[in-house]
Formats: C-alpha cells, structure tokens, sequence
C-alpha cells in the first residue's frame, strides 16, 4: 500500500519558506511591511496582503518581520531549520 | 490515561487547517502514538483564504498557499485518499481506495465542499466554476487570466464578493447576482450590507441584488454563454461562478451512529461527537466547519462556524482533548473572521444572527471607516469593522462580557446621541 507522504517542498521554489499570518490578529501595524517591504504590503488602509512562499533568500528579513510584529500574528516555516 | 501511550493510534480526517492544527495540538500535548492524517485532496494542507483573492489575480499562485507547519509531526499522511466509512464498533475507519484504517482516538476535520450549481447538466457546462479547493481556485484563476467577456457570479456571500472585488481588480467585467436586497445581508444585515454594495458598484460591479439566475445556458458546445434571471432578463457571460456557500462533509459518517446532516457532526460542549442518542463517543472528538457544537456565549445554541480563526482554536482545543487533556471549561472561543474586498479591510467577532439592534459606535459609513456593534435584548452579541479594525478588541471584550447594548450612548467622536437602527437581516434564511 503506498504511503502518501506531502510534497517535500511545493511551490515556486524548492527551498520556499512558508508563511501566515493569522488576520484575525493583524491590526496593520505594518512593522512587517518595513522589515520585509517584498513580501509584505498593506492594501487600501489596513489590508495585509502577504507572500505565503517567500524565498528562502530572504529568510532574515522574514524573520525580522515574524519578530516585529506586535501582535506577533505571523507564522513561518522554515524547512531548512528545525521547527520552532 | 493508557491510550495516551506510545501504542496508541490517533488518526485525523481531513487534511485541511483544522486537521493540521489538531494534528500539531495532539503532539504538543504530548501523544507519542502513530498518529496518521487522511486527506481527501492530494495536496499537503494549505491555506484557504487567498484562493478567493490574489490567487485569482495572480499574484500567489495556488500551489504557494502550503500551510506552514508549526512542529514536526511525525505523521503518516494519506493524501488523496478521502475518508468512506466509519464501524465505531470496531473502530475502523474505511478509506475511499479500500483500505481501513484502526483508531484509538479520532479527529474529524473534513470542512466543506462548495455547493454546488442546483441543476448538475448546468453545473457541469464548460466555464461554469465553484470555488473552495486549492484546484478550483487554479482553475477559475486560468479562466480569469484567458480575459473572458463577462464574469457572473451567482451569490452575494463573501466569497462571492471576494471574487468580484478579484475580477474588478483584473478589470473584468462582472455582474453579481444575490437574491437579498443586498450583498452580505444574512451575516451583515442589508444596512452594512448596502455600504458594501455601494462600494462595489463605485469599482464597477454589475451588483443586481433582489435578482436570481433561474437558469444557465449553453452555446450548443457545451459551454455556458447566458444566464437566464427570474422574471425575465439574460446576463451574457463565459464565466459563471457558483458562490452558493457550503456543504458540510459528513456523508461519510452515515451509518457510523453519530448525529451528523449536511449542516455538520453534532459535538457536545466538551468537543466530543455525538451518537444519534445524544451521548457522547470520547474516541472522537471534531473541529472547524464540520463540527456543530453548543456556543456557550449564545445560549449554547448549536453553530458550524466556517471562519479560519475558528478551525485552529477548535482544533487545538481537539487536539489536547484527545491526548488526555480534558479542558476545565467547554469550548467558548469567540468567533472571528475577516474579509478584504474591494480595497476595505471587513472584520468581526461574535455572531450577528438574531440581531435586533446595530449602532454605528466608531467612525462612519460616509467616511467609509467605522465600527457597527450588534446586539439582542439589550446585550452586544457582535461587532463588525470596516477599515477600523484597531478598535475591535475593545468590543470583543464588551461581547465576551455580554456588556449593554448599546453600552454607550455618546461617542467620543459621535455626533449627539448614537441611534440604534434596524440590522435589516432577511425574515428568513435563504435557499
């Protein structure tokens, strides 16, 4: 019987980093979007559009962004570091 | 508690948010068994609510919306393997290519589907889109990026509104056909819900609201090229969208004994399912917009609420039910969700059915921020923000108290008193 097993690393690159933000919580402070203006942007006055695979090239300013968020509503896997 | 040790088998159906969250939930608290996912789509869980915005626009593409993973799991996933049998006897759970699976303890999370197009030939016509997977979300976003002459979509829901505002964005042409007096009515109200609309025709949106598609035609080659509205009228479009809303994925638990319709598996207030007799089955427990469950901030009035927010918070609350952790208190986590479209930013806590009062207590529709608060014998029940989401935790807490309503009769940057003004919900719901 095969085992389905998830796609290692789907997406626009292999070594993607996955991200959410959870916009329940998000009030638009928009700290994320200066620490990581590429992949984070509010649209109109406080919608928060942002990149769920960004690439793993960028994984300090994400990382930045996961920091400085004062609601601290992001959530990023990174699949070349151990879990959180 | 036994099950609890490593020989323990937790299985969780649905491979979606609610199930993943669980599935972390269950090891966070500590279950060291086999722990097995079962997923009906062959793709890994991913997020759902950019598959009705910039998956359409193509700014995200589908295949990026993978759900990050909170933890290692330490998991055996059977994707594309839909669940299709429940023997609570044996505790065998059977799977759509033949195999079962045993359990210990259980994990419902099997969401929804779309609803489908009533008239199935219609349905199937070529051009003729639902949206809820990963894959209907690639496929209408192909059909969208083809720029057909005309997009319809049939439902003034969110989704529906979602895709619209998607479709503006594209420059597209669209028209909205909602069978309300307005979009949003049945969860806004029509007065939130004509500032809504409004918004929408200013981006140019076709919004025909109190109108409904009797029937799709086809261009003789198996597509659709018009929709035919009741009382007369023909919208031409090559693009139809069914916003209908959602069915619950409960089929596969007939013949189980667990009380479970197309509106969701009933739970007790513990989390745990319910047989047809009312007791509870402590081997299984649901989450998310399967599981139908007494809101104790409502009177424990049942609800299958189908918001993000909610599917983590249950789950995790699943979650540690089933690794041995029973909470003190029952499930009660007040309902949220959020919606972008058109440009505004519409948020809520609480639930606004049965609303007898709303009162704009922040800002003001005309300047197109504000806040509405929701209430019901003289008690808030919800609140929604339009572009004013700063304020919302501050009447969440009011709605978590069951504060008066309204609870103040001046605001700060109100002018005189604050009118209370009829919610205009429909007499009753629809389809």
């Amino acid at each position: 019987m095969p085992e389905t097993t998830p796609e290692p690393a789907p997406g626009p690159t292999a070594s993607a980093l996955r991200v959410s933000v959870d916009l329940n919580r998000c009030q638009a402070y928009a700290q994320c979007c200066y620490a990581a203006p590429r992949h984070f942007r509010i649209e109109g006055r406080e919608a928060l559009y942002y990149d769920p695979a960004p690439s793993a090239a960028d994984r300090d300013a994400i990382e930045q962004a996961r920091i400085a968020c004062p609601v601290q509503a992001i959530h990023v896997e990174d699949p070349e570091r151990s879990a959180p | 508690m036994t099950d609890a040790a490593s020989s323990a088998h937790a299985v969780v159906v649905g491979a979606s948010l609610a199930g993943l969250r669980g599935a972390e939930a269950l090891r966070r608290a500590g279950f060291a068994g086999r722990l097995t996912i079962v997923g009906a789509e062959p793709h890994p869980p991913y997020d759902r609510p950019p598959l009705s915005k910039h998956v359409l626009t193509g700014e995200v593409p589908a295949e990026a919306t993978r759900l990050p993973g909170l933890l290692a799991l330490d998991a055996e996933w059977r994707l594309g393997c839909a669940a299709s049998g429940l023997d609570r006897a044996s505790r065998t759970l059977r799977l759509a290519d033949g195999t079962e699976l045993s359990y210990d303890r259980l994990l419902v999370a099997t969401g929804t589907r779309a609803r489908p197009w009533p008239n199935p030939h219609e349905g199937r016509l070529g051009g003729v889109h639902t949206i809820r997977d990963r894959d209907d979300a690639a496929s209408l976003r192909a059909a969208l990026a083809a720029r057909p002459r005309r997009v319809l979509i049939i439902g003034g829901g969110f989704i529906g509104c979602e895709v619209a505002s998607a479709c503006r964005s594209l420059d597209l042409p669209v028209t909205l056909v909602e069978p309300s007096p307005t979009p949003l009515a049945r969860v806004l109200g029509t007065h939130l819900g004509s500032v809504v609309g409004a918004l929408h025709e200013s981006r140019g949106v076709d919004l025909r609201s109190g109108a409904e598609v009797e029937w799709l035609e086809d261009d003789g080659a198996g597509r659709v090229a018009r929709a035919h509205l009741a009382g007369g009228g023909s919208v031409e479009a090559d693009i139809v969208v069914v916003a209908l809303g959602a069915v619950r994925n409960t089929d596969w638990l007939a013949g189980s004994g667990l009380s479970a319709d197309p509106g969701g598996l009933d739970c007790d207030k513990r989390g745990y399912a319910l047989d047809e007799a009312g007791r509870p089955d402590t081997r299984i427990a649901a989450a998310g917009d399967v599981a139908r469950f007494p809101h104790p901030l409502y009177d424990g009035r049942r609800v299958a609420l189908e918001h993000w927010g909610h599917a983590v918070e249950q789950a995790e609350h699943a979650g540690r039910l089933l690794a041995g952790h029973e909470a003190a208190a029952p499930y009660a986590a007040l309902p949220t969700f959020w919606s972008t479209q058109g440009g505004i930013n519409i948020k809520s806590v609480g639930l606004t059915q049965g609303a007898d009062g709303l009162a704009i207590v922040q800002g003001s529709p005309a300047e197109g921020r504000f806040l509405a608060l929701y209430g019901r014998e003289g008690r808030c029940i919800a609140a929604v923000s339009v572009d004013c989401a700063r304020w919302l935790p501050a009447y969440a807490a009011m709605i978590e108290a069951r504060a008066p309503f309204p609870p103040i009769r001046q605001g700060t940057d109100q002018p005189g008193h604050l009118p209370v003004l009829p919610p205009g919900f429909p007499e009753k719901p629809r389809r």
